[in-house]
Order: structure tokens, then C-alpha cells, then sequence
């Protein structure tokens, strides 16, 4: 079996989740209950058998090390290969690249010492289950240069205007990558290339004072190069803004989104925080609600996600909202369309109401 | 290497024949218990909050389960350079072996890998008791008294008195007598099978005990009898707070129910204690709309469509529409179909219920039903106590 190894660059991932995103990047924001958006990432590609895996990183990176640590909870605390955080710090005094290619060219080391053949490269926004020697196996099928992957969205939201557009030919060619609103043809942010290609690749767009090299060194060179679009065809959503986060987690409370984003053959992995089991009072009551554990239920909650250490008191309603890690919302508190960042209190009898389409977002620490 | 201060030994070989087919295929220590944990995350996570981060575990009945679990010991922070959990099966030597014959024996067997080290004080643990201690106070205390040994007492209501072993003490606490299981109790000071030895003493005693022929080799029966039959100095270390012995099915069912109180004397969200346990790693519990959820507990990985009420729910579990659990215990990977009734009972680990079926008793005067290891019930059938 082929080698591949794994970069996740966030450098093009702007910071868009609001009050969200104000002390962490995208890739830190917490999502789905108990897990962290880069943890989709990085699961994929430890299922894929990937066993090196880089982080190029470069703002807000504070909370997504802390997350992280060693890698432990993907089992990539190795000897060989494993986790590498690569923030920027940057000395070479020759160095003349610009944007994404500072990451290639500093951290050039990281390709040079993988034994993997091939390098998937993915971004965190693009919540899936997908495995990636699949990607490898049609790569190597069709002799592509590069293969990108896609998924066909069924409708098309706000969120996927930002992403990139496939136009594909009859036999998976890639004829052009654009931004067509009515294109449903979303690119996710992920492409397989053989390692040796990236690097003459990654040379060739700094020699040429290029700062971005997916669409200098690979869409600029499409008429050229055989590009190779792999369809992703299981649950997905891109996460690029509060509108897409709330939606995207309103989708985890279906059973079949969820089964197929949570496989036992395939889990997601992410940092234990050994809580208690969660509790439900006498006085609770809970339904159609995703419930971490360490949450102490007392009020009442529907169609919401409440993530590790949660305290809801006796009288409280909360509806439609997410509430992160360790917030304590006091009696009789009424929340609803909200989405509240880590360690915020509600006092007793406050209510918060967000409209439905613009929750209302409350950052870290907040007391009301 | 520098020598340790404390090492730990925890007895972690016993069947627990009472706990009856739970303890078919695993050891006592590894039997589940709060949703989430299994027996020996209690004494495991009580000695790295207490920083002792040397422990051996000793290990005979149907080690494998426990093996797996204990692993290298990262869960417990265990996994240590010098030190760490080390697990310790009975073993061949030149001179024979065979298996381990009562607690003192298991660690006379393995004093090599305590002389390694050659550590001041030994600290004596058993796998089998739900409890949160600070080994770290109870060890200021034996080295304050300068005791040869300290054993660990609670205050037990004295007409339970005579189903414990029992320490008499003078004022200051020192021990001047044990009375096994004593008829007429003459305190209420029960030990909680929690011990530290000062190291020369232990092993001197072990030597000796290893000699006698008439010996049971057992920590109660034997050695702290001739501990006090020298006359040496043994302290009783009076400790307060919750202490269960899961020893029985009814116990193990209580002390879970015990959880589910409004304010449990045993917390287990205290953060400045936690009990660390293998995680199991699986997506938040889901509660549908269909689900009435009520004074329960409920680990991960669990997708609730019916009613749960006052019972105590491992991870990976689902309870299937109309169906009601009750007073009950479910461990993990349990799948529970439609219109079941489960009443006072414990589900063990990987066991099926079908649509229909009916199982416990309601009456609170009831034995509790357990349902068995990856047991099947149809809905024809009506469980019986196995």
C-alpha cells in the first residue's frame, strides 16, 4: 500500500464565525457536542492510514495547540511521522515566497522527511466522513497529476458562494475551478498529489512570486495538467460562517446524518476530557438534543447541543441553541436561537432570543 | 534511580463469585459501575490524585479484560519513565510457583519488583471498593504516628459492625486488637482493606509468614495478627466519606442508584478529583423527541427513544420507542428494543432485549434481576434471577 501523508493548511481559512472566531481559528471552533471542526480533518486521515500529519498554521493558533497537544488522541504521538504543528517561525533569510508557499517552503523539511509517495492536502472546513486511499485508489486509476475532491450540494446556501466551483467533463476531468453561484459542483478544499509533483510544483510558483498555490500552481495550470475530480458522496457540510455553523449543527440531530458522520468503523477521534457521565434530574426534560457528557440537566431542552459540563438549573428552556463547553445557565433562564461560547453564564430569569435564520452569539465567558 | 516513597499494591485477582455472572469472564476490579467507569478506576485514579505514580496490580482470575484495560496505564496519567502501573500475574521460578495463594502471598511473590524501589512505605490496595481517598493524607499520617503500619478504618453503624473486620483502638488510635467478623462488636471501626506498611516491616513479616506452614497468607487473618502479637505500632487512619463494597449484585445495583441522588455523597464532577477511566471515544447521546429522560445518568454514544427513569446508562447504549427502563442498570452496548419493560434489573455489557419482552420485578423488595454477558431476551421470556 501507498503512503500518504497528511497537511492540513489553514492559511486561506478566514476567521468568519464571528464571536466565534475572535480568540481561535476555524479550525478550533467547537463543534458537534464534544469535538473541535479540525477533528474531522485529522480523523479522516488517521482512518485513512495517513500517519504524518503537518498543521500549517498562522494566526490564532493559541487554543488549536492546546487542542491538539502531541496528537495523542489520534494515536499520532509516534516515533515515526505523527503530529507537527507548524506555526510561523521563519528565518530562512534567502526566502523569497509569498502567501501559502511560505508554509511549502519552510516547512519543506516535513516533505523531505515523510516516507509517503503521495501528500493530501485539506483544509477544516468541510465537515465529512471520507476515506482517502478510496481518493488514492481512483487517483492512481485514472494516472491523474492532481485529483480534487468534490461534493455535489443537493441546494445551495449562502456558505457555498465562498467555496471554489468544479466544472467536470464526462470523464472526471477538471475544466475549470470558479466561483458560478449556480454551480453545484463544491470544491472541498482537498486535492491528492505524488509528492515529488508538489515539490517541482511548490518551486516553480515561488520562482514565479506566486502567493497561493492551489489556484497559482494547480487551477492557473489546468489546460496542462490532467486535474481529476473524486465525488465525495456522504454527509457534508462546509462550516464558513455563524449561519453555516448553526445549520450545520441543526443537521447532527437527524439519526442518519449522524450514523453516517459517526461510524464505528471510522470514528471520530477527540481529546478525552474524562467527564462524568451526563446527569438528568427529576425536573429535566430533554428532547430531540445531542448531550455531552458532564452536563448537569435540571431544565428543559429541545432540538439543541449541549456540549461537556454543561449546567442547566430547574425552570430553565433552552431551544434551538447550542451551548459549549462548561456554560451554566441558572434557573429559569430562557434561551432560544443562541449559540454561547465556552464558560458563559445566564443569570436566573434572563431570556435570550435570536432570530431563527441569525442566532444570537454570545463569545467565551460571557455573563449575562 | 532515586527511591520511591510509596509504592502501591492493588489486589485486583479476586473472582467476586457474588456478583454471579458478571464475574464470569472478567476479575472483580473490572466489573462496571457509573455509567462510565469499571471498579479499579476508583483505587487507580484515588493514587494518581494522591501522586503515588508507582502501582503494581495484581492480577490472577481471568486477567485478560484487566490486562487490556490497565494497558501501559496512560488513562490513570500512569504511564511513566520510572514507575508507572506495572501488572503483576502469578509466575514460574526456578524454585516452582503456581498461583497466587491469599493477598499476603501475592505480594511476598512479588517483593522483587517492590526491592527495585526499595521504597519507605507500601501501600496495600484492594480492587473491589468504590471510594474517593487521598492516600497522600493518610500516608502524612503514618509517617507523623511513626506507625509500622496504618490501616484505614471507617465508622460503620455498629449492628453492620459484625460483617466487617473490625479495629479496637486506644484513644490516640492505635490498634490494640482485630476482630474478623466479631459477634459482639466491640467498636465500629471497619477496615476498608487499605494499608500502609512501613517497607522493612512488610517485608519481614512476609518472609516470616511465607515459613509457616499453617498459614493462610492473608493480610486480615494473618499478618496484621502477628503484627499485633509483637506488639508493633499500628495506627487506625479513620477516613470519612462515601466507601461501598460492590461486592454482591444488590450492592453494585445500590451504589449505583446511590449516584442518582440530587447531591451524591460520591461526586464524580468534582475536578480537583476526577476518576479517569478508558474512553470509549463515541459521538454525544442522542435523547429523541419521543424520550422522557428523568433522574438518570447517561454516558456517550447513547440514543435514547424511550423512557429512562432513576437508571444508570453506559455508553453506546440505545433504548428503542416505548420502552421504559426503571431502576435500573444498563451497561455498555446494550440494545433494547421496542415496548420492553425493564424493572430493577442489571443489563450486562453487549446484551440484546427484544420487542416485548418483560424484565424484573417492580416490588422494591425484590431481588434484582440480572441479565447476563451478551444475554439475548425475547419477549416470551421473563428473565430470571441468573
Amino acid at each position: 500500500m501507498d503512503q500518504i501523508a497528511g497537511i492540513i493548511n489553514l492559511d486561506h481559512e478566514q476567521d468568519l464565525l464571528d464571536e466565534l472566531t475572535y480568540f481561535r481559528c476555524g479550525a478550533a471552533v467547537p463543534f458537534a457536542g464534544r469535538y473541535r471542526m479540525i477533528d474531522f480533518t485529522i480523523s479522516n486521515m488517521t482512518n485513512s492510514r495517513i500517519e504524518s500529519v503537518a498543521v500549517f498554521a498562522r494566526r490564532k493558533y493559541r487554543s488549536l495547540m492546546d487542542h491538539l497537544e502531541q496528537g495523542k488522541a489520534w494515536d499520532l504521538d509516534r516515533k515515526r511521522g505523527g503530529l507537527f504543528i507548524l506555526p510561523p517561525d521563519w528565518n530562512d533569510p534567502t526566502d523569497i515566497s509569498r502567501g501559502d508557499l511560505q508554509h511549502f517552503h519552510n516547512n519543506i523539511d516535513f516533505l523531505r522527511r515523510t516516507l509517503a509517495e503521495y501528500i493530501l492536502v485539506s483544509g477544516s472546513q468541510h465537515i465529512c466522513n471520507i476515506n482517502f486511499q478510496d481518493v488514492l485508489k481512483e487517483h492512481k486509476d485514472v494516472n491523474a497529476d492532481v485529483t480534487v475532491i468534490y461534493k455535489k450540494v443537493d441546494e445551495l446556501y449562502p456558505e457555498h458562494q465562498m467555496a471554489h466551483k468544479l466544472d467536470i467533463d464526462e470523464e472526471n476531468r477538471v475544466t475549470s475551478v470558479n466561483n458560478d453561484h449556480t454551480n453545484t459542483n463544491v470544491y472541498m478544499d482537498m486535492y491528492l498529489i505524488k509528492k515529488d509533483y508538489l515539490y517541482e510544483l511548490v518551486e516553480e510558483c515561488i520562482a514565479h512570486g506566486c502567493s497561493h498555490f492551489f489556484l497559482d500552481g494547480i487551477k492557473a495550470k489546468i489546460p496542462n495538467l490532467h486535474v481529476h475530480a473524486y465525488e465525495y458522496e456522504g454527509v457534508h457540510a462546509l462550516v464558513n460562517s455563524v449561519e453555516s455553523y448553526y445549520r450545520a449543527s441543526a443537521k447532527l440531530l437527524d439519526v442518519d446524518e449522524r450514523d453516517e458522520l459517526f461510524r464505528d468503523e471510522a470514528p471520530i477521534l477527540t481529546k478525552v476530557k474524562n467527564e462524568a457521565p451526563a446527569k438528568y434530574a427529576a425536573s429535566s426534560n430533554v428532547n430531540n438534543t445531542l448531550v455531552a457528557n458532564g452536563c448537569i440537566i435540571e431544565g428543559h431542552v429541545e432540538d439543541s447541543i449541549l456540549f461537556r459540563g454543561v449546567k442547566v438549573g430547574e425552570g430553565a428552556v433552552i431551544k434551538n441553541s447550542i451551548i459549549m463547553q462548561r456554560c451554566e445557565i441558572e434557573s429559569n433562564a430562557v434561551l432560544e436561537n443562541v449559540i454561547l461560547d465556552k464558560d458563559c453564564s445566564i443569570s436566573e430569569s434572563r431570556t435570550l432570543i435570536g432570530a431563527p435564520e441569525k442566532p444570537f452569539v454570545l463569545p467565551k465567558r460571557k455573563t449575562m | 534511580m532515586k527511591n520511591k516513597e510509596c509504592v502501591a499494591m492493588l489486589l485486583a485477582g479476586g473472582q467476586g463469585t457474588r456478583l454471579k455472572s458478571l464475574t464470569k469472564k472478567i476479575a472483580k476490579p473490572a466489573v462496571y459501575f457509573g455509567g462510565k467507569y469499571r471498579i479499579i478506576d476508583f483505587p487507580l485514579s484515588n493514587c494518581t490524585n494522591s501522586r503515588i505514580d508507582t502501582v503494581g496490580v495484581l492480577t490472577q482470575y481471568e486477567p485478560l479484560v484487566l490486562n487490556d484495560y490497565i494497558g501501559i496505564g496512560a488513562p490513570w496519567d500512569l504511564d511513566r519513565k520510572y514507575g508507572g502501573v506495572s501488572v503483576l500475574p502469578p509466575f514460574m521460578q526456578a524454585e516452582g510457583g503456581g498461583w497466587y495463594e491469599g493477598t499476603a502471598n501475592a505480594i511476598y511473590r512479588n517483593l522483587e519488583f517492590l526491592k527495585q524501589y526499595d521504597p519507605e512505605h507500601v501501600l496495600i490496595l484492594s480492587g473491589d471498593h468504590i471510594y474517593k481517598m487521598d492516600y497522600s493524607d493518610m500516608l502524612d499520617y503514618h509517617e507523623s504516628t511513626g506507625a509500622d503500619a496504618t490501616i484505614s478504618v471507617l465508622e460503620v453503624p455498629w449492628e453492620d459492625a459484625s460483617r466487617f473486620g473490625i479495629m479496637n483502638t486506644e484513644e490516640n488510635g492505635r490498634i490494640d486488637e482485630f476482630d474478623e467478623k466479631p459477634e459482639f462488636p466491640k467498636s465500629n471501626l471497619a477496615s476498608m482493606g487499605v494499608y500502609i506498611f512501613r517497607w522493612d516491616v512488610l517485608k519481614q513479616y512476609l518472609m516470616d509468614d511465607a515459613e509457616k506452614e499453617d498459614s493462610s497468607h492473608d493480610f486480615g487473618k494473618d499478618i496484621i495478627p502477628a503484627l499485633l502479637k509483637d506488639d508493633k505500632k499500628l495506627m487506625a487512619y479513620t477516613f470519612d466519606g462515601y466507601w461501598k463494597d460492590v461486592g454482591t449484585v444488590d450492592s453494585l445495583w445500590e451504589a449505583n442508584m446511590d449516584l442518582l441522588q440530587p447531591k451524591p455523597e460520591l461526586n464524580l464532577n468534582d475536578h480537583t478529583w476526577r476518576i479517569y477511566s478508558k474512553n470509549p471515544n463515541q459521538p454525544p447521546q442522542y435523547i429523541a423527541p419521543s424520550a422522557t429522560v428523568r433522574n438518570a445518568l447517561i454516558n456517550e454514544g447513547c440514543r435514547i427513544y424511550g423512557t429512562i427513569d432513576t437508571s444508570v446508562i453506559f455508553y453506546g447504549v440505545h433504548v428503542d420507542e416505548s420502552s421504559v427502563v426503571k431502576d435500573s442498570v444498563v451497561m455498555p452496548d446494550v440494545k433494547i428494543g421496542k415496548n420492553v419493560k425493564i424493572n430493577r434489573a442489571i443489563i450486562a455489557k453487549g446484551s440484546v432485549i427484544e420487542d416485548g419482552a418483560v424484565i424484573g420485578d417492580p416490588d422494591p423488595d425484590s431481588e434484582i434481576t440480572l441479565v447476563a454477558e451478551e444475554g439475548s431476551v425475547m419477549a416470551s421470556s421473563y428473565a430470571a434471577n441468573s
